[in-house]
């Protein structure tokens, strides 16, 4: 079943706040590997010109998967979860997220497209403040594999 | 900002250093639960080839991550990454044994701009298939 064009441009209400942690920036580090200081020592991360801990390139995925629910649970959009798998991924960052960041996650429909009996739909969460600064952008491209 | 790779020191085609990451059954509940992303198919063998899929596999998310260090650890400042856009091909599969999967990446400037930004361009293996059809980071150089 094609997903409906007029889709295109749909924006969804804010999420609400998420906080930003210390130990989940931490927490986020230690499940990808990674050992720098600038995500677990305020001192250091400081020292390297951050205000506090920084979170790790993918780190945003952590808020914007679970704001990205709303488009999976919107009737409107006809998608076949059972069959589909995670086809791009996108962060434009604006400035690197850090603990202490309140932040609010609004998503849009970008695109949907049908190539070869598989349906291609691009959600873009925007990651602000709660203030309005821009933090990121997280853009997902899902694709639901025809039934063959 | 404390990226410690200047403009003057790089050159398209300049190579980042090689890194190779072992990806284990234990890793993938790790990155489950800090993500959040619990889809039964990064950890559950039953429902992963009930979809068609080889056995379990690595989260995409996990994949792209690792990715990125190479890139971070060169640039010398995590928040130097400032645009990052990877395409999945095939899945990591993750055999249940203590070895788990090897992930290597490398990467190599792609592009500079006047602004004084790289494009890095990553080649993403394990198994000696490429597992990210594209995988471009862009970073403030410093």
């Amino acid at each position: 079943m094609a997903l409906d064009p007029t889709l295109v441009g749909r924006s969804y209400p804010p999420s609400a706040v998420y906080e930003v942690g210390r130990e989940k920036i931490a927490e986020f580090a230690a499940a990808i590997g990674e050992s720098s200081p600038v995500h677990r020592d305020a001192d250091a991360a400081r020292a390297a010109g951050h205000p506090d801990v920084i979170a790790p390139p993918t780190f945003a995925i952590v808020l914007t998967l679970s704001a990205a629910g709303v488009v999976v649970e919107d009737p409107d959009v006809d998608l076949d979860y059972g069959r589909v798998v995670h086809g791009e991924q996108r962060f434009t960052h604006h400035r690197a997220i850090r603990a202490g960041d309140r932040l609010i996650a609004t998503p849009t429909i970008e695109a949907v497209r049908s190539v070869a009996g598989n349906d291609l739909l691009t959600t873009r969460v925007d990651v602000a403040t709660e203030d309005g600064e821009p933090v990121c952008s997280a853009t997902s491209m899902l694709v639901a594999r025809g039934a063959g | 900002m404390t990226a410690t790779v200047r403009a003057a020191d790089v050159a398209v085609g300049t190579e980042l250093p090689e890194q190779t990451h072992r990806v284990t059954r234990a890793d993938l509940v790790r990155y489950a639960g800090a993500s959040g992303d619990f889809n039964p198919i990064h950890w559950n063998d039953r429902v992963a080839t009930e979809v068609g899929l080889p056995g379990v596999i690595a989260h995409g998310m996990l994949t792209m991550a690792l990715a990125a260090r190479a890139v971070t650890a060169w640039i010398g400042d995590p928040g130097a990454l400032v645009e990052y856009h990877v395409r999945f091909g095939r899945p990591v599969v993750v055999p249940d044994d203590d070895t788990g999967a090897e992930v290597v990446v490398r990467g190599k400037v792609g592009a500079l701009d006047d602004d004084g930004r790289a494009r890095i361009d990553l080649t993403v293996t394990s198994g000696g298939e490429k597992v990210l059809s594209l995988a471009r980071a862009t970073v403030r150089l410093a």
